[in-house]
């Protein structure tokens, strides 16, 4: 085996997420059982898992939406447990994150949606550069005449391509993709897939991309980790998970590939 | 392994969660104190929001008051001729509705209308994520979703209950004008004839204080719903049957004290 499935290795920048040993129970159900996961500058990972493997938590833990029990996690250089309020919000502009759901304010019109953030965060910004700023963003997931419509308007993708869009509007150094291709055809797949690379190149963007797709965790990563009860099983590239004797794993992967 | 903290039970299960939920309701209020004082005060989403409050319940206090205003007159107006004292119906129908009934019935009806749809519209955007993915934007979703609905309760609440106070007065006044040929002029004097000051700041605070209630309660349900839509219709009933109680046992604390006031 040497030719590499996956996209050349990028793992040389300085790391700007690090995780160690980190654990996170709800209740009695251990959901991460000590992981420990380096991302560098540039790098994109995606993360595979079984539904319900704790993929979700693990990234609302790097943003701070969750807390976790124990370990230690370092993101852009900052310890985030040891944020005040005002830290944790300067750090978050500098994080994207595309929820599973798509999670649109459902008052809000596809405009609003992406304009809010901006207009909340970046004072005295005019009219104009508030339209033009949302404009390029529904371009790059190619909704631009979707922005008068509702949340409710719009099909499953849809929603999901406006959430990565609303993700993109603040030029986030370190993207969190959750599920970003789940319920898309294979064309809006790809478009999405070489969008997740676009934004890679242009902005040398770091990213963690949690997928079921393996063509998407292919085309778009440089790494592909895998959760399995609560740990990350040491893995790198596509083919050496391939080999893995993991039954977990060769589930997962024989699914992908049944011909 | 660490296991997830189990707490301690005190008394019972229930008993220790129902202070639990005291405990964190407290807090909830005392959050709100810290951060309403505080910029950014976003003041387009607490004029949006005193709209929906406000212009969107004129209708149904304006039919219920006018209604209350009739019926109320109508039925005292046998007692008070049964003593020969009809022409007392002003003054008396004047205290009823604007030291207790004006105030009261709005802060019901607001209950169910405002806290209902506080209660389900903050719980909807919890179980779909929308208020983390506010926290991921950096944005307070305290801040922008529940200060502004407390304060426009706050405020819009207690000028409906002088909406209210005036709209039943004008049923009565066709009630009593119809029984004796009394002048617009007269009756309202007649009505405001026992009502003190102190009568009308009453009513005024009170109204503030249930608009208050109304709104943090709806904030409280909606912002802790449990996931799902079950946690939804939940939140909205919870607020709604919490704030009408939390309306009454307001109610006899400051008729008490306003009350002890007047003596005084
Ligand atoms: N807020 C929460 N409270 C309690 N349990 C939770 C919470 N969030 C997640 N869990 C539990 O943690 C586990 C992992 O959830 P998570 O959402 O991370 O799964 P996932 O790997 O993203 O799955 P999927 O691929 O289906 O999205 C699940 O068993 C879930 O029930
Ligand atoms: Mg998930």
């Amino acid at each position: 085996m040497e030719k590499t499935n996956c996209k050349e290795d990028k793992n040389q920048g300085e790391p700007v997420i690090s995780i160690q040993g980190l654990h996170k129970s709800f209740g009695a159900l251990e959901v991460l059982k000590g992981i420990d996961l380096i991302v560098c500058k540039g790098e994109n990972v995606a993360v595979l898992g079984k539904s319900g493997s704790g993929k979700s938590v693990l990234i609302k833990i790097i943003v701070g939406l969750l807390k976790p029990d124990r370990g230690s996690l370092k993101v852009l250089e900052k310890e985030v447990e040891a944020l005040n309020g005002k830290e944790l919000d300067e750090l978050r502009l500098r994080i994207g994150f595309s929820f599973q759901s798509s999670a649109l304010y459902d008052s809000m019109s596809v405009f609003q949606n992406l304009a809010f953030p901006l207009i909340m965060n970046v004072k005295h910004l005019a009219k104009k550069e508030v339209a033009e700023a949302v404009e390029e963003a529904l371009e790059a997931v190619g909704l631009k005449d979707k922005a008068e419509r509702m949340p409710a308007e719009l099909s499953g993708g849809q929603r999901k391509r406006v959430g990565i869009a609303r993700a993109l509007i603040l030029k986030p150094e370190i993207m969190l993709y959750d599920e970003p291709t789940a319920g898309l055809d294979p064309i809006t797949s790809a478009e999405i897939n070489e969008l997740i690379n676009e934004v890679q190149e242009k902005y040398n963007t770091s990213s963690i991309i949690i997928t079921h797709d393996l063509t998407c965790a292919k085309n778009t990563c440089n790494r592909i980790v895998m959760l399995v009860e609560g740990k990350f099983l040491p893995s790198g590239k596509f083919e050496e998970l391939f080999k893995t004797d993991n039954q977990q794993v060769k589930d997962f992967f024989s699914y992908n590939f049944i011909q | 392994m660490i296991k997830g903290d189990t707490p301690k039970i005190i008394f019972s299960e229930q008993i220790d969660q129902y202070f639990m939920g005291v405990y964190s309701a407290y807090k909830f209020v005392i959050r709100f104190f810290k951060e309403v004082f505080v910029p950014p005060f976003h003041l387009r989403a607490i004029i949006t929001q005193s709209y929906e409050i406000g212009v969107k319940s004129l209708a149904l206090i304006s039919v219920t008051g006018f209604i209350i205003g009739i019926v109320f007159t109508k039925q005292s107006r046998p007692s008070l001729e049964d003593f020969g004292a009809a022409s007392w119906l002003p003054n008396l129908v004047g205290i009823a509705i604007i030291r207790a009934l004006g105030p009261v019935l709005t802060a019901l009806i607001c209950a169910g209308k405002v806290g209902s749809s506080i209660g389900a519209e903050l719980s909807s955007m919890k179980v779909t994520e929308q208020i983390e993915a506010m926290e991921v934007s950096a944005i307070n979703p305290f801040k922008y979703l529940v200060v502004t609905r407390v304060v426009a309760s706050t405020i819009m609440v207690p000028l409906l209950a002088m909406y209210c106070v005036f709209i039943g007065l004008i049923g009565s006044y066709i009630n009593v004008h119809a029984g004796e040929t009394t002048s617009f002029t007269t009756f309202f004097k007649d009505a405001f004839s026992s009502i003190t000051f102190i009568d009308l700041s009453a009513a005024t605070a009170k109204a503030t204080v249930y608009g208050f209630t109304i709104g943090i309660i709806g904030c409280y349900k909606g912002y802790n719903a449990t996931k799902g839509t079950h946690g939804v219709g939940k939140a909205a009933n919870e607020a709604v049957v919490l704030a009408m109680f939390l309306v009454f046992l307001e109610e006899v604390i400051i008729v008490q004290v306003s009350n002890w006031v007047r003596y005084f």
